[in-house]
């Protein structure tokens, strides 16, 4: 795990904002959320079902839905800022330089086109080659990622679900990018396959010093992916810091519910904790704390005003009135 | 968490389910495969008792048969081979593969399934009353005018409350631990004795699935209900039964107690699974995954061991032998390998 803390960071996101327009208001999925990620360095971001992590690596690719609109805010990657581009404009950037591999893979290739003809389409949109070396490449990524080169002419029915996800894979990296966004992209799968993807992303990420940000919400993977993780709560990054020290020191209480809610089939047998409450509704957002509705530590000031930023050391920080000791 | 530490000879001489080289066989179309008589052995003749009261876990990599094992135990599916035999206490055990007519329906009413994804196996045009009374209509099992009383009573006990505020609501309206709940309630409306419940926690987040688990262990304890528990999440078997079995390519290769499955595999699929299993802690190492290849198919499988392929100490013993028998070793648990 190294820190990469002094490098130039790939990526510099700063108070960006995202809403999705409904018929009710505005979900409010993304909301003030800062954050870097240096080169080579791989970041966790991680929260339940709905909090907005995809939302917030669609807004990096700018992928957005007809309804999603960046509300404020900046992504600099290597310090051009992608939030005005136009689709054009995003067209050289995304793919080439950031990529992704969606939750459900098993919908992002067209099912009317062989996964190998939809790999060599993406490399040729940006890289010059020929037909000959694309193929070379393409058969270089099937293997890269475990896949039998025997299934590059094959349709996307024809694949498994773990297949599919591992094409995804091959297909993000086929330009080589400086930054890989993973959502999900082994929930679907059994434990076996998840571990030879895991390892299959890391060597790829060191072996390109390519910067990642992975995102899950299983505690365990992210332990052994990401040297800092992101915790996100209700469109809000509450906590950050080195995975050592979120997993040891959590300051937010979310992250230490987040925490032993996990059973281990290893370790000791502990009591899982459990949240109370309903997950937030964020169309309209609690007031002050987003959290306090379910939180055990909540006091007066929790529901009237925004937290603070709360600095543990240097590298780990969270969003909270009563942090827990770090 | 209360975990039952009740092993099968504590619980009661007779088992509640007593299952008997059952088969499963797909026929597959020959043209495809340019084979004639050729047939995926889902599951491939499986022996394995469920105690009363007991929550037995069936784990596994995906499509190694598991859901369908479920399926031939509350006969939403044909076994091709082998028996059931359903002992609820009330005289003789029934062999429910045979049932048909009202024996069949009288057997539903005991034993219902929770499907393994809550989005789809919820009807979108329903409201949840509609779909958590369905099976009382279908069973006649009470007059109409009681059903909102009593689907009423059940979302309460699965924690959906107030009642009102969700009875009439769509599936798209609730959250996915919430639908699950709704699922669980439809399972356990009619207070069955035996519930299959396939993943019932694997599409829900961590805090949710704490609150999921508790629910069906106390229900469990309240209503008298056994459990079969598919899961292929090793940590949340650990947690919910009290003993397990390992399932590959629709056969059990290692069944026993959990604790000493899980903390002494003797199989070596058994111990590849949980040498995947990632380690909640950012300073731990994981030793290697030691098992080789793609994920096996089980269309027409070689009258060998069923891992042969992948197994990292396979020999020519295993090579020239038919798939091995389980047998007892280690800490109690019976193993289906040479070499274990
Ligand atoms: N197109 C859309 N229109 C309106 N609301 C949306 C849209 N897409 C997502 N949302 C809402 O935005 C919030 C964040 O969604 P997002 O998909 O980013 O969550 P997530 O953390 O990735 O969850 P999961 O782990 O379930 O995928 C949720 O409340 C969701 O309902
Ligand atoms: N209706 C069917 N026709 C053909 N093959 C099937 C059918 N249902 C299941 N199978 C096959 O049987 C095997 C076991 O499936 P299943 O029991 O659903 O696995 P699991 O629940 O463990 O994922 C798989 O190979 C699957 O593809
Ligand atoms: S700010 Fe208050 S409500 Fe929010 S997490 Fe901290 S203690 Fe809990
Ligand atoms: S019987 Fe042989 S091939 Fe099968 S699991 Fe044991 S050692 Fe491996
Ligand atoms: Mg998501
Ligand atoms: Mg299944």
């Amino acid at each position: 795990m190294s820190n990469q803390s002094t490098s130039a960071p790939v990526l510099r996101v700063e108070d960006l904002g995202m809403y999705y327009g409904t018929r009710s208001g505005d979900v409010k999925a993304v909301d003030g959320v800062s954050f870097a990620v240096g080169r080579g360095e791989s970041v966790g971001l991680v929260g339940e079902s709905g909090c907005g992590k995809s939302s917030i690596a669609m807004t990096l690719l700018k992928l957005l839905p007809e309804n999603g609109r960046i509300v404020g805010g900046k992504i600099l990657l290597d310090g051009t800022d992608l939030a005005p581009l136009s689709e054009d404009q995003m067209r050289t950037h995304r793919w080439n330089r950031i990529a992704m591999v969606f939750q459900a893979a098993m919908n992002s290739f067209n099912p009317v086109y062989t996964v190998g003809d939809q790999i060599i389409e993406a490399l040729e949109v940006h890289i010059e080659t020929s037909p000959d070396v694309s193929m070379e490449r393409v058969r270089e990524l099937f293997e890269l990622v475990s896949l039998d080169p025997g299934f590059i002419g094959r349709y996307p029915h024809e694949y498994s679900g773990g297949m599919k996800q591992r094409a995804g894979i091959a297909m993000a990296l086929a330009c080589e990018p400086d930054l890989l966004i993973a959502d999900e992209p082994t929930t679907a799968l059994d434990v076996i396959v998840q571990d030879r993807i895991l390892k299959e992303l890391r060597d790829v990420q060191q072996a390109l010093n390519m910067s990642l940000i992975y995102i899950s919400h299983d505690m365990a993977v992210i332990a052994e992916v990401s040297h800092t993780v992101g915790v996100m709560y209700a469109g809000r990054i509450v906590e950050w810091g080195e995975t050592v020290d979120i997993f040891r020191n959590p300051m937010h209480p979310y992250t230490q519910t987040l925490m032993s809610a996990f059973p281990s089939v290893t370790g000791p047998k502990h009591e899982l904790a459990m949240l109370g409450g309903e997950p937030p509704n964020l169309l309209n957002p609690p007031s002050g704390c987003r959290f306090h509705p379910r939180c055990p530590y909540a006091t007066d000031v929790c529901k009237s005003a925004e937290p603070p930023r709360v600095e543990g050391s240097d590298t780990h920080w969270a969003a909270c009135w009563h942090p827990l000791e770090a | 968490m209360a975990v039952a530490d009740t092993g099968v000879t504590e619980v009661g001489t007779r088992p509640l389910i007593k299952v008997e080289g059952l088969e499963k066989r797909f026929p597959v179309a020959s043209h495809w495969f340019r084979r004639s008589h050729s047939s995926v052995h889902a599951v491939d003749g499986i022996s394995f008792e469920l105690a009363r009261g007991e929550s037995f876990g069936l784990v596994g990599e995906s499509g190694c048969g598991k859901t369908t094992t479920g399926r031939l135990l509350v006969r939403l599916a044909e076994p091709t081979g082998g028996h059931v035999l359903f002992d609820d206490g009330e005289g003789a055990a029934t062999d429910i593969t045979t049932l048909r007519g009202e024996e069949l329906k009288s057997f539903r009413r005991k034993a219902q399934m929770i499907f393994q994804d809550p989005y789809e196996s919820l009807n979108p045009r329903r409201t949840i009353f509609d779909t958590v009374a369905e099976p009382l209509k279908v069973q006649d099992a009470c007059p109409p005018l009681e059903r909102l009383d009593r689907v009423s009573r059940m979302l309460e006990m699965v924690g959906l409350s107030p009642p009102a505020t969700y009875l009439f609501r769509y599936p798209h309206e609730l959250s996915g631990g919430q639908r699950q709940r709704v699922a669980i309630a439809r399972a356990l409306i009619i207070e069955p004795i035996f519930v299959v419940a396939d993943e019932p926690t694997s599409m829900l987040d961590v805090s949710i699935r704490t609150g999921v688990m508790n629910l069906m262990e106390s229900l469990a304890e309240r209503l008298g209900i056994s459990y079969l528990y598919i899961t292929h999440d090793l940590a949340v078997a650990r947690y919910m039964c009290s003993r397990i079995a390992v399932m590959y390519l629709g056969k059990i290769v290692e069944m026993g107690d959990t604790e000493a499955v899980l903390q002494h595999p003797k199989h070596p699929y058994t111990q590849a699974l949980l040498s995947a299993v990632p380690i909640p802690d950012p300073t731990a190492t994981r030793a290697p995954v030691q098992i080789t290849g793609g994920v096996a198919t089980p269309l027409d499988p070689p009258p060998r061991c069923r891992f042969y392929s992948r197994c990292p100490i396979a020999d020519d013993f295993c090579r020239d032998n038919p798939h091995p028998p389980l047998e007892t070793k280690g800490d109690g648990q019976r193993v289906a390998c040479y070499n274990a």
